[in-house]
């Protein structure tokens, strides 16, 4: 399949990306590592006329240390998230998710701003950083904002970005404590049919859940009942309270309600240990 | 667009559309038919071919993406007809049925063993997911790869 025809043009600074798509409008489509917008393009369903080509633009690909949180470019690949030793060091659960996505070859080209940005429900990214409370910092033609990540999910495949913004960085707070990812699938690089990413300090918690609804869920129930002091075996029977799941080929909505709270139980006992 | 892109060592440059995927690129632009064409939507792992180095799926990448790259393809593989030696141990080891997505498995495998020279059976098992056997030969695929880490 070769996708419809473009026209394409490459950004060398986030300045300069956002001064062409604000050029093409809503024509444009912004391209990273390209392994989520490619297959769309290959398949018709996005036809973008202009294609603004922001994989070289280096200096949005770091890791930082920026003390109460991990600061990660949005250019950065999922196969230099995975083996990051501040990454593993500070969220663990985030690299074990990155670790997660596809396959290597699909790692060594896919970004981390790109997987948010897509905001597809059943990656494991976005749910995985709305359990851990990131932020993810816009850049638009005015300036950079602040966008929390629990703000940034808005319906299917859609996000709070505007037309003429890009995610510059993702803010990860330390959360500490005990994680667990736990990812059920038919094959090795499937997407979860259900996911959940949770991590456990103390009476804090994160819980979110991948391919639960339109958008990736944070289980905010199972977080609240954990602090009010329930057991992780009644808080798991709240997993699928702020969850619309849909009907598939895969799994019916039931059984992934079903799925969810056996998930979610089996990774808050990871979590806590 | 112009792209220029250097692969197995010569330089090549041509006039291409934008929507000119890699893997076309390789195959009819150039000629190199080695690599192959199989799921066509980055799960098969058929296409994969070596960009600076590392594994890629080039039916997912645009030829535009890699203008300026290094790219490796399996013809790239054997020097003076000698064959790479994961070449060497897939032909030993019996890693190959059909032989379809051989080249592709030699191209992920030898990347792999470039991240981590000594990997257990479960690190290559969990290193190929992304390429798959429609012959299900993963067995002797394992040992040959096993076999190559070795030499």
């Amino acid at each position: 399949m070769i996708p419809a025809q473009f026209d394409y043009q490459r950004a060398t600074s986030a300045a300069e990306a956002i001064s062409l798509i604000g050029q093409y409008g809503d024509e444009a489509k912004l391209l990273a590592g390209g392994h989520s917008l490619i297959p769309l393009m290959k398949l018709r369903l996005a036809q973008p006329s202009m294609l603004i080509d922001i994989g070289r633009i280096t200096d949005l690909s770091y890791i930082k240390d920026a003390g109460e949180h991990i600061a990660i470019g949005a250019l950065t690949r999922h196969m230099d998230v995975e083996k990051s030793e501040i990454v593993k060091q500070h969220v663990p659960l985030l690299a074990h998710a990155a670790s997660h996505v596809g396959d290597a070859q699909v790692r060594h080209r896919g970004t981390i701003g790109g997987s948010l940005a897509h905001a597809d429900s059943a990656s494991d990214l976005p749910a995985t950083t709305l359990a851990l409370g990131a932020t993810y910092v816009a850049q638009g033609p005015s300036g950079q904002r602040l966008i929390e990540a629990k703000d940034f999910y808005q319906g299917f495949l859609e996000s709070a970005l505007a037309a003429d913004e890009m995610l510059v960085e993702i803010r990860i707070p330390k959360v500490g404590g005990g994680w667990s990812f736990q990812k059920f699938n038919r094959r090795a690089q499937d997407w979860a049919i259900v996911g959940v990413a949770a991590w456990r300090n103390g009476n804090n918690s994160g819980v979110a859940l991948v391919n639960m609804g339109s958008t990736p869920i944070l289980a905010t129930s199972v977080s609240a009942a954990l602090a009010n002091g329930a057991s992780i075996a009644d808080a798991a029977e709240l997993a699928a309270n702020e969850a619309e799941p849909q009907s598939d080929l895969n799994a019916s909505s039931e059984y992934r309600t079903h799925l969810a709270k056996v998930l979610v139980r089996r990774a808050l006992e990871e979590a806590s240990n | 667009m112009k792209v220029s892109i250097t692969v197995n060592g010569e330089h090549t440059e041509h006039d291409v559309e934008p929507r000119t995927l890699l893997v076309h690129y390789i195959r009819e632009t150039i000629g190199l038919t080695g690599t192959n064409i199989g799921c066509d939507t980055s799960s098969c792992g058929a296409c994969t071919v070596h960009l600076n180095g590392e594994a890629v799926k080039s039916c997912t990448i645009l030829a535009a993406q890699a203008d300026g790259t290094q790219i490796v393809t399996i013809e790239g593989m054997s020097k003076n007809g000698v064959m790479h030696p994961m070449q060497q141990a897939f032909m030993e080891n019996h890693g190959l049925q059909c032989g379809f997505c051989t080249p592709g498995m030699v191209m992920a495998a030898v990347g792999l063993l470039n991240e981590n020279p000594n990997p257990t059976e479960d690190d290559i098992r969990l290193g190929l997911e992304g390429n798959l056997c429609r012959c299900t030969g993963y067995h002797n695929i394992v040992q040959s790869v096993l076999a190559a880490a070795k030499i």
